[in-house]
């Protein structure tokens, strides 16, 4: 094979498989989003009408979107979603980033059985996890066991099926996410710059805010990133978790579609989560090319 | 020619005919069924009888089946869909092929009274025959409700609907189905409205009733009232008889014994009938008429009756059914309870959308 060939292969497949695996479906769903919902196999009309080879209608608008929006389900929606997502990516911020400094601090051979910690949550299924958490937090679980038993309350605490127990299920499932990407930053910052601020009378705090926070910033954006985006689309820790009142996008998809069978409807509020994923998507590796522009 | 052979000719030919069907379609049937939902050796049994090998897949909720089905290729030849909403829907859709009743003799043994009720989802009883059957109830911890309140209604639907029970049985933990097809007409027959009213008056002031009760409901949740009954986390269920018959049987099991009681309530309760029916894309819809029509059989129904513990539409079949089960109230209801059970007809879609609209309102409103 001559190096063109192999070249041109090496081009080619990615390409294949993102406009096969991501292209496609995504092109399927907005072309089901514009449709019009019908009774029937399947429940939407066709975009193009097509009679003796030639079109003669097009039933594509965007009624779908208009309807979302009129209902007020499109705000309710993106507000609960964005809500969510953004406080379990503050949280895991919050948490994560001490975390990975202490890893990023310890003698480098103590370093690797600290990180396998934080991965080996992974090796169990995520389904197991969430429920070992629900019967950690029951009325009747381990926590209220043990505050029980303590005498440090004398009714169980009511976590399970409320937004708490949703937002704890919700930061344990993707701290990983952002310890990692911290860490990798975390880890490769010159001490000395750290002494250099010391020898220069800056106190702790202010190392911390002039120096060290500044220079994680790479990694606090992909950290961010990997927590916030799927913790968007989250579906089953709020379905298990929570007391049914869950507004999130994959609930609100899933009531849609089973509810009303309305599969434009529901397609189109996938849409919206999609965009809404891409979007701070884009704005983040903007401000990363930025960042990186800066340190250059 | 000879009598004897134009007749042998005759007896040929027909056999050739009876065999032709037979000959077209491969030995196979591709059943999508819910899970644990025959008995253990049903499968078996048919394939002994018939030569005819069961493929058998299984779903856990109707809308993995709809999904498959409104694609347009399921590829399955035998579903069981619940009647109302999905079975109606799809029947309207155009999802099934109509059922040859030549072929299949036992549906001459189904109770009067349960095909009538599906024929207002499904005109005519064309398209699908009962399979099992269930009412929608309440569940409830015998002990933990009596602790709270000594004369609680443990007959009628005030034990999920009246303000002042509920401001009570809220400390030990209330749940409610996700499903406003069950929830909105349970309420209005609380409220001594038609359960079948499509008038936006009652459905809003269903929903003003409703909304008032949201903050004393533990959760909205189809499934997880199973396990939160048996082991004693929530005190009352609105739930799925089949499933609060689970309950009941795993709190007996459980560590921490927990005593369950399951009603129907005295106003009236929904009842659930899956259905048989064959997709209209069917590869081997003839296998798939022997295959329903064995089920329909007195002994192989009256087994699965007993091994799912879920009520079958064949009276025949009685004598097969242990006692236990048959005496059971909530799993074959007494005359006076089945004359107050009902099925929802088709809603006119903008019924459905407004049902539902108000719905995610109620459900997801901040406490």
């Amino acid at each position: 094979m001559s190096l063109q060939r192999f070249q041109r292969l090496n081009f080619g497949l990615p390409f294949l498989w993102m406009a096969l695996f991501v292209l496609l479906p995504v092109a399927i769903l907005l072309m089901v989003s514009l449709s019009e919902s019908r009774i029937g196999v399947p429940p939407y009309k066709p975009l193009l009408e097509w009679a003796e080879g030639r079109l003669v209608g097009v039933n594509a608008g965007f009624a779908s979107y208009g309807q979302l929006i009129e209902d007020g389900t499109l705000a309710l929606t993106v507000v609960e979603s964005l809500s969510m997502a953004g406080l379990t990516t503050l949280i895991c911020l919050l948490l994560g980033w001490p975390m990975a400094w202490a890893i990023a601090r310890t003698r480098p051979e103590g370093r690797g059985p600290l990180l396998l910690l934080v991965m080996v949550p992974f090796w169990t299924s995520f389904l197991v996890r969430i429920y070992a958490w629900m019967t950690i937090l029951g009325d009747d679980g381990l926590l209220n066991s043990l505050l029980l038993g303590l005498g440090l309350i004398e009714t169980p605490f009511l976590i399970m099926n409320t937004d708490r127990a949703v937002l704890i299920g919700m930061v344990y499932a993707y701290l990983p996410f952002m310890v990692l990407p911290l860490y990798a930053v975390l880890e490769r910052l010159d001490p000395a710059l750290l002494e250099a601020a010391g020898d220069l009378g800056a106190r702790p705090l202010r190392i911390f805010f002039s120096v060290l926070l500044p220079l994680s910033m790479p990694g606090v954006l992909a950290g961010s990133a990997l927590v916030f985006m799927p913790a968007l689309g989250e579906y089953v820790i709020p379905d298990l978790m929570g007391g049914g009142g869950s507004a999130m996008m994959g609930k609100m998809m899933w009531d849609i579609f089973a509810m009303t069978r309305d599969w434009p409807g529901a397609a189109a509020l996938a849409v919206v989560l999609l965009a809404s994923v891409a979007l701070p998507l884009a704005l983040l590796s903007r401000l990363k090319r930025r960042l990186e522009g800066d340190a250059a | 020619m000879s009598v004897f052979a134009v007749r042998s000719m005759a007896a040929a030919a027909a056999l050739l005919f009876s065999l032709v069907p037979a000959l077209a379609e491969e030995p196979v049937v591709n059943v999508y069924n819910w899970s644990d939902y025959v008995a253990k050796d049903t499968l078996e049994r048919f394939t002994k009888e018939t030569g005819i090998k069961v493929n058998y897949d299984v779903y856990d909720s109707n809308e993995v089946l709809d999904t498959k089905l409104m694609s347009g290729k399921s590829g399955y030849d035998v579903v069981f869909p619940s009647a109302s909403p999905f079975f109606s829907q799809q029947v309207r859709a155009g999802a099934y092929q109509p059922l040859d009743k030549a072929k299949l003799p036992n549906a001459a043994g189904l109770e009067k009274m349960v095909m009538a009720t599906l024929t207002k989802v499904d005109p005519g009883n064309e398209y699908g025959l009962p399979y099992m059957m269930a009412a929608t109830g309440i569940g409830y911890n015998v002990d933990k409700v009596k602790a709270i309140l000594q004369e609680a209604p443990t007959d009628s639907w005030k034990l999920l609907f009246s303000p002042e029970m509920l401001a009570k049985l809220k400390a030990c933990g209330v749940s409610l189905l996700d499903a406003p097809t069950e929830v909105v007409p349970a309420m209005l027959l609380h409220q001594k409205l038609n359960p079948l009213s499509e008038s936006s008056i009652d459905l809003e002031d269903a929903m003003k009733a409703l909304g008032e009760l949201r903050p004393n409901y533990r959760y909205i949740h189809s499934s997880k009232y199973i396990n939160d009954l048996a082991n004693g986390t929530i005190c009352v269920a609105h739930g799925y008889v089949g499933d609060l018959v689970q309950a009941r049987s795993r709190a007996r099991e459980a560590k921490k014994k927990q005593n369950i009681a399951i009603f129907i309530p005295k106003e009236g309760a929904e009842v659930n009938i899956d259905v048989m029916a064959v997709p209209k894309d069917a590869k081997h819809p003839d296998n798939a008429h022997k295959f329903i029509n064995f089920l329909l059989r007195p002994d192989v129904i009256g087994e699965i009756t007993n091994q799912t513990g879920y009520a079958n539409a064949v009276p025949a079949s009685v004598k097969y059914v242990l006692y236990d089960i048959k005496s059971d109230p909530v799993i074959y209801p007494p005359a006076e309870v089945q004359n107050k059970l009902f099925t929802l007809q088709v809603p006119t879609k903008d019924y459905e959308r407004s049902r539902a609209r108000a719905w995610t309102k109620f459900r997801t409103a901040k406490k």
